[in-house]
């Protein structure tokens, strides 16, 4: 085994089963059981990346999510995750990585110029310059957005598939140390469905690494104990490499699981990542706590590193991270990892403590390690590695140097500066901050949501303190306080710090002491503009570690206490979450499922081109071989007007009305009067909202005494009757009437053309389809070979219509019939496009294209669809209104080309003629647009309705549209081209 | 001390202990001409506008917290004057001209990068819109060109243009001088070029009432005492009714959250601002390398700063069709702000019933593009007692008459 | 998300409903509103912080309307309640 710092007995890690990875083109060993970070430092790799602006050499700081240095590539090709802490990355055989933003490498890194220009860069300095020439900003922005960024996005779409799963419990434990598990447990007991969820490989948290016991037990011990109980219990699901990212309204918390990351191979049916979606009574929030760093002149080295974090490489990796340390701790915790760090034979050089000396330093000695109480470390030095640290003597605040400098040789130096909450997601729920003043940090205060917390989350940073905090969190009962608080003596940063050493204070951001007494010297001292001033906290890490020292050095300069102070804001998520899991599987063909009609499929396999319409999908047209869709539109048109054509027309929008007061609803819902309308007949509407403007359009039949059956624009279904649902349910609650969507359960097939008639007769019907028994505008019940049916002789060609309803299963049966029936008319398809042309022959509008809600009928020159004396309908008064009567409004015209043969686009806008000169030299006022543009095949020249500016005062006149640049001159008309009477209907 | 690079090197050598504050933090005199309510990036451009156009240097912004913390410091800072009607059209072509020129007026960089807006069109449909809107924008004098296939593959090199997508990507628009500013910059320079002319930043300082004698507001009561103002200035968002209330007048506004989020920061691969609003995504990458990523608004009422989960997914849903490479990047952060939106999509800038008593607000999910042309108008309109030009359709008295200017109706794409 | 109470169906996320802004509107009399009190009921709402009632649609469930009193800062619901209830029999709220 080539791991010359693994340690040869000892911690979690399966030595039997070796691991060879890549780091940075070099192959490694490490150990099942080992994250990235922690079979590097077992290699003795340190320097593992640049820093983000001024790319200087950074190690590992951490074993844990709050990693601000040590972000690496993992992966390759389609597979590459850019940035993700090495400490989270849980190692496999053949794992490739690599260190990011540094060219062209971690060991010569060209981008560390940067900081030898340091002294221009402060905080904020790219506010103060790039100003001059005032057009060179994106020239100097070029360069400013090549060297910002991290890693780089992978190329290729990602292969692989996320899951997501919604989940309810009663209790929802996060996190799975102590505390966690003893509230798991205990609400377990006490019969609850719990989930448990933890973000590492397994459960323990700090029992993993520190050398507790619990009521006389060995911490391991009691673990095994405490997982088998867990697993004895049905309702208690425990969920590992889980993290709690996010906690929402209402106790929803989002919980990402890593599902395959950390397998070489993976099975091809795991998906990555699962998102789950907690909905629970009540959270536990158990996550922990995270060690504080002290700032000092080069505190970024590598080799610089969090004591607790060395303290988990020695006893649950086996690895030594350094031969030579010193501990620099303002707390007793640090006293606990030189031990730790001890006992596995790491030479501990020093423990320097600002403090006075406390009791357990006893211990520590009686190791042969030298206390130094009332000293700070001031400053590392070395290259790429610490070799060693400054430290002084300070007076009994921790804020001036008493005496005189010494070094002390060492390649590890381990600091603490306290411990805080993991607050995280207690504050996104809702819940209050404050602050610990005998622990001097943020602990959870009054909740806003049904949330606890527990354990070193809530500042019992003790074992046993954890567990019975626990355990009163999941049983509801008091919590006490703990019985042992942490001993500290807070020290943000070390006086003195030589010049030429940069202190830091956000490690990822590479923000230091110094941009943060620049912001506050600037007057950006609310702790949001600090942040964002100095970019503090803004890193991938977000803070995890440089907040609170950023807050502590902000209160010093500004003279205010940390509560005074206050935080940032905890934005979600904790820890970053893949934009892939959060989409999950409703992506490609599953983003938005299409509508389909019973016909469908005989469309696909008939060669149509699609368009979606609302959720559907249409046939656009039918190309026959070699057809360009103008020709195929032309054919399908041509066949309408001269022979007959068939259309799918499932998609319409229908709704049946029924009960007594179905004509009071009708008459309420549509401008127009229903009172004199018979059984069996049709008639159009026209729906407004409230403010007078159109909103849908439609045939109504009347099919009984109290029985309608509404038509509505087949992307316009949902929202009608949405609406008449809303008017029904809440404001016209006495009306006896019921509405029922039946869209789905009719086929809707239309035949329209000269000879719809024939083909129809030729089915086996009991309809009689002759003109004088089954007028135009009227409804038909009856039988198509056997099969229920609906007839309604209604048309938006303007040629002989029948639209055919058929329940929905014989929809395909009828559709081919028809083809059948109608093939010695030469009965022809036609999809969307050719109805569209022909229904703008006739000057019919479409509810979206003639009308965008700005639109009243009279707009559309529907006056006569609009009685003002039935009594009230919606819209009425909104007509009414001042602008709605204005003269002059845009009116619906129909457009004429000057050239036959020149087709205007769609949504072209219309000047004056006077105006058409002088369109280079804006501005110039509009008169409109073309709301339809179609080439006409049986007229043999373009066509275009257009909304314009009093367009009815206009008529016969001349305007100018605009395309592209160029001006096509049109003359105004009516918005009916062809059959003015209406002939060809009602034949 | 004037920013630039010279006064950099010089400061420099001195290890930077010589800058002074970038604006004031004065306490509140008994009276001012002009009061502002409200220190957004909006209330400080007004504030600057008063001082620098119109000579009228008594003026105080009361914020009741930290300046440019709400909105302004919220949203995702995209800028553009690609709007229908004419009269927005006018307004934010007014604002994008001021922001081309801002970096210098302010002598603070707002890093205003105009790498060009771009609209995607997914069905026929909404072609047919962005030509109208692309035709408009032309004759109103505003750029904008039409894009193809073709043009699109050159402008977003990672945009997915396969057909078979459930919305294929037929074209779109782009608008060359949009882009991106700094939003938190925009707020701090003109605090800073305000503080310079006299006015008085006044942060961590509430309103909390109005004095009103006669229908003439003659003052405001706030958290550090009562305040007596010739004229006052409204600029709230997120709050414009609950202040607005204080002085009795109502106003067309319901607030909503708006969501936000970033992911990790990667190297250049989005070189341009794009909006999908057919599926409800937008994007574009800031200069730290994050992808700042938007949608539309929650549909409920809410003075939270917090919205609903589901909005999140379903914006990454759309942002992984259109960009199959973003999957395995990560958010970092996510957020929401409060949204004061009107009927019509169109703000309210203008006078109210009370004399003397101005109110801007309205600008719903857009209004951090119109910062400069907001507080242009707005210092114009208390000035004068009077609308300026570009905001006299834009009164209170149009949901009387029904004379909207209907952004909201007549648009496809998100506002 | 929020999680809201059907009346009918029972505690559901919001993704399946839809919005209905302020409840308890009055529509005025068409024939006697003025164009200012048409506008009022076209465009004012009382955008109240604090408590509100307010209307919501089981849009993806039992399709009903019903009105919930909701905290618009906290987010927290402490009613539901069918339409056709009145104000009163359901508490406080603006």
């Amino acid at each position: 085994m080539t791991q010359p710092f693994r340690i040869d007995s000892g911690g979690l890690i399966n030595r039997g089963k070796p691991l060879t990875f890549t780091f940075n083109g070099k192959r490694y060993t490490g150990c099942e059981g080992d994250t990235l970070a922690s079979a590097l430092l077992a290699n003795g790799v340190h320097l593992t990346a640049r820093s983000f602006k001024y790319h200087r050499p950074r190690g590992i700081v951490s074993a844990g999510p709050e990693e601000p240095c040590a972000l690496v590539r993992v992966g390759t090709g389609a597979r590459v995750r850019p940035n993700v802490p090495a400490t989270m990355v849980e190692l496999h055989d053949g794992l490739i990585a690599a260190s990011i933003n540094c060219w062209p490498g971690v060991n010569f890194d060209v981008g560390a110029i940067n900081n030898a220009i340091s002294g221009v860069l402060p905080a904020g300095f790219y506010y103060k310059t790039f100003m001059w020439p005032a057009a060179a900003w994106m020239q100097y922005e070029r360069f400013i957005r090549k060297a910002a960024g991290l890693g780089v996005t992978p190329s290729f779409p990602d292969p692989d598939r996320y899951d997501k799963r919604n989940d309810h419990c009663d209790v929802l434990v996060i996190g799975g140390g102590p505390a966690g598990i003893a509230a798991a447990l205990a609400a377990g007991e006490a019969g609850a469905r719990v989930l448990l969820v933890e973000e590492r490989a397994q459960l323990g948290g700090q029992l993993l690494f520190r050398n507790a016991s619990i009521a006389g037990q060995p911490a391991r011990e009691w673990l095994a104990q405490a997982e088998s109980a867990l697993a004895r219990l049905a309702e208690v699901r425990v969920v590992c490499r889980a993290t709690a990212t996010g906690y929402y309204d209402h106790n929803l918390v989002t919980v990402l699981e890593r599902c395959t990351d950390h397998v070489a191979d993976p099975a091809a049916h795991l998906p990555r990542q699962r998102l789950w979606k907690v909905r629970a009574h009540r959270v536990i929030v158990a996550a922990g706590a995270i060690e504080r760093p002290i700032v000092f002149g080069n505190n970024d080295l590598p080799g610089v590193m969090l004591a607790g974090a060395a303290q988990r490489y020695a006893a649950q990796y086996a690895v030594r991270a350094g031969q030579r340390a010193v501990v620099f701790t303002n707390n007793d915790s640090g006293y606990e990892a030189a031990l730790a760090l001890a006992a596995t034979g790491v030479e501990v050089a020093a423990l320097i403590d600002p403090r006075e000396r406390p009791d357990c330093a006893e211990a520590v000695q009686a190791q042969g390690i030298a206390v130094m109480s009332r000293h700070a470390v001031i400053a590392a030095a070395g290259s790429k590695r610490v070799q060693r640290v400054t430290i002084a003597p300070v007076d009994a605040t921790g804020s001036k140097l008493t005496g005189p400098m010494q070094h002390i040789a060492c390649d590890l130096v381990c600091v603490s500066g306290g411990w805080d909450p993991a607050v995280h997601l207690y504050s996104q729920s809702g819940g209050k901050l404050v602050f610990d003043g005998e622990q001097h940090c943020f602990v959870p205060g009054a909740a806003m949501q049904p949330v606890r917390a527990a354990g070193a989350a809530n500042g019992a940073f003790f074992v046993e303190d954890a567990i019975e905090q626990g355990r009163a969190a999941a049983l509801n009962s008091d919590t006490a306080a703990p019985r042992r608080a942490l001993a500290l003596q807070p020290l943000w940063a070390a006086p003195g710090v030589p010049q030429g050493a940069k202190p830091f204070v956000d490690l990822q951001s590479d923000v230091t002491a110094a941009d943060l007494a620049l912001a506050a010297r600037e007057g950006y001292v609310a702790v949001e503009h600090t942040k964002r001033y100095t970019t503090t906290g803004m890193g991938v890490d977000q803070g995890k570690t440089g907040n609170i020292i950023a807050y502590g050095l902000l209160g010093g300069l500004t003279g205010r206490t940390i509560p005074e102070v206050g935080t940032t804001t905890f934005r979600p998520p904790y820890t970053p979450v893949t934009i892939g899991a959060l989409a999950g599987r409703e992506i490609g063909t599953s983003f938005e499922p299409w509508r389909r009609t019973p016909v469908s499929a005989w469309h696909t396999a008939a060669g149509a081109e699609f368009e979606p319409v609302g959720l559907w999908r249409r046939p656009m047209y039918y190309p026959k071989p070699g057809e360009a869709m103008d020709d195929a539109v032309a054919r399908e048109c041509l066949a309408v007007r001269n022979g007959v054509g068939m259309l799918d027309a499932s998609t319409l929008g229908k709704i049946e009305i029924r009960g007594p007061d179905a004509l009071t609803l009708l008459n309420r819902l549509y401008t127009n009067a229903w009172n004199s309308l018979a059984i069996g007949r049709c008639r159009y509407g026209l729906m407004l909202h409230e403010d007078g403007m159109v909103f849908d359009d439609g045939v109504t039949a009347r099919l009984g005494e109290t029985h309608y059956l509404m038509s509505t624009t087949s992307g316009g279904a949902d929202g009608v009757l949405g609406w008449i649902e809303d008017w029904l349910q809440c404001e016209w609650r006495d009306l006896k009437v019921h509405v029922t969507p039946v869209t789905a359960h009719w086929a809707t097939v239309c035949v329209t053309g000269p000879h719809a008639r024939d083909v129809l007769t030729g089915l086996a019907s009991d309809i009689d389809f002759s003109g004088t028994a089954f007028p135009h505008m009227s409804m038909r019940q009856g039988q198509i070979a056997g099969a229920p049916a609906r007839v309604a002789r209604v048309s938006f060609t303007g040629e002989l219509s029948y639209e055919i309803h058929v329940p929905a299963r014989y929809g395909l049966a009828l559709w081919e019939m028809l083809l059948e029936a109608g093939a010695a008319h030469g009965i022809t398809p036609l999809g969307t496009e050719a109805l569209h042309v022909l229904r703008a022959e006739k000057g019919f509008i479409v509810v979206g294209h003639e009308t965008d809600g700005t639109v009243t009928p009279i707009d559309l020159g529907m006056q006569r669809l609009v009685s003002m004396n039935k009594g009230d309908f919606l819209g009425k008064r909104g007509l009414a209104r001042a602008d709605n009567v204005r003269k002059a409004r845009k009116q619906l015209v129909g457009l004429l080309t000057r050239d036959a043969a020149v087709m205007v686009p769609e949504g072209s806008q219309i000047v004056a003629m006077e105006n058409a000169g002088r369109i280079a030299q804006p501005p110039v006022p509009m008169l409109g647009h073309v709301t339809s543009s179609y080439r006409s095949p049986v007229l043999g020249r373009s066509i275009a309705m257009a909304l314009v500016a009093d367009g009815s005062n206009r008529m016969g006149g001349e305007v100018a549209v605009v395309t592209d640049g160029r001006v096509v001159t049109a003359t105004l008309t009516d918005p009916c081209f062809y059959d003015r009477q209406g002939a060809r209907l009602n034949g | 001390m004037r920013y630039s690079l010279f006064s950099l090197l010089a400061n420099a050598a001195g290890g930077h202990r010589r800058w002074p504050r970038a604006w004031m933090s004065p306490a509140p005199k008994p009276s001012y001409d002009v009061v502002i309510v409200g220190g957004g990036g909006h209330g400080l451009a007004t504030a600057y506008w008063l001082a620098k156009n119109h000579g009228i240097r008594n003026v105080a912004v009361l914020e009741r917290g930290p300046i440019g913390l709400g909105n302004t410091g919220r949203n995702t800072t995209v800028v553009r004057s690609n709007y229908l009607c004419d009269d927005s059209a006018h307004l934010y072509e007014h604002a994008l001209k001021l922001w081309e020129g801002l970096s210098q007026e302010l002598n603070f960089n707002t890093m205003f990068s105009q790498r060009g807006v771009v609209n995607l069109a997914f069905t026929r449909h909404e072609l047919a819109g962005m030509e109208r809107r692309a035709g408009a924008m032309r004759l109103n004098g505003i750029d904008c060109e039409l894009l193809t296939l073709a043009d699109l593959r050159r402008w977003i090199p990672n945009l997915n243009l396969s057909r078979d997508l459930r919305y294929p990507v037929l074209g779109g628009i782009v608008q060359p001088r949009g882009g991106n500013a700094r939003h938190d910059a925009v707020a701090w320079g003109f605090a800073r070029g305000a503080s310079a002319l006299g006015v008085d930043v006044i942060e961590n300082c509430a309103v909390t009432g109005m004095r009103i004698e006669h229908g003439r507001i003659t003052g405001v009561e706030t958290s550090r005492g009562p305040i007596a103002a010739g004229r006052v200035g409204v600029v709230a968002a997120g709050h414009s009714s609950v202040v607005m209330d204080m002085a009795g007048v109502r106003l067309p506004i319901q607030s909503f959250p708006l969501q936000a989020l970033v992911s990790e920061p990667v190297k250049p691969i989005l070189h341009t601002v794009v909006m999908a609003g057919h599926v409800h995504v937008y994007l574009s990458q800031s200069d730290k390398g994050e992808l700042v990523i938007g949608a539309a608004r929650d549909s409920y009422l809410s003075y939270a700063q917090r919205g609903s989960f589901h909005l999140i997914e379903e914006q990454l849903r759309a942002l992984i069709e259109l960009f199959p490479v973003f999957s395995r990047l990560r958010m970092m952060r996510q957020w929401a702000g409060i949204v004061d939106c009107a009927p019509d999509a169109s703000p309210i800038v203008g006078l109210t019933p009370v004399h003397n008593l101005y109110v801007n607000c309205g600008w719903g999910t857009g209004g951090f593009k119109a910062t400069p042309g907001s507080g242009w108008v707005f210092a114009h309109t208390i000035a004068n007692d009077a609308p300026h030009p570009l905001n006299r359709n834009f009164t209170l008295e149009r949901f009387t008459t029904g004379a909207l200017i209907d952004e909201a109706a007549a648009a496809g794409v998100a506002h | 998300m929020l999680l809201i109470p059907c009346p009918w169906c029972g505690a559901r996320p919001d993704s399946e409903f839809s919005a209905g802004g302020e409840a308890h509107l009055e529509r005025p009399d068409p024939d006697h509103a003025s164009d200012g009190q048409w506008g009022e009921y076209l465009y004012f709402r009382r955008n109240v912080k604090g408590v509100q009632r307010e209307r919501w649609l089981h849009s993806h469930g039992c399709r009903r309307w019903f009105n919930v009193v909701r905290d618009t800062v906290t987010h927290e619901i402490t009613a539901a309640y069918p339409m056709g209830e009145s104000m009163k029999e359901t508490g406080p709220g603006a």
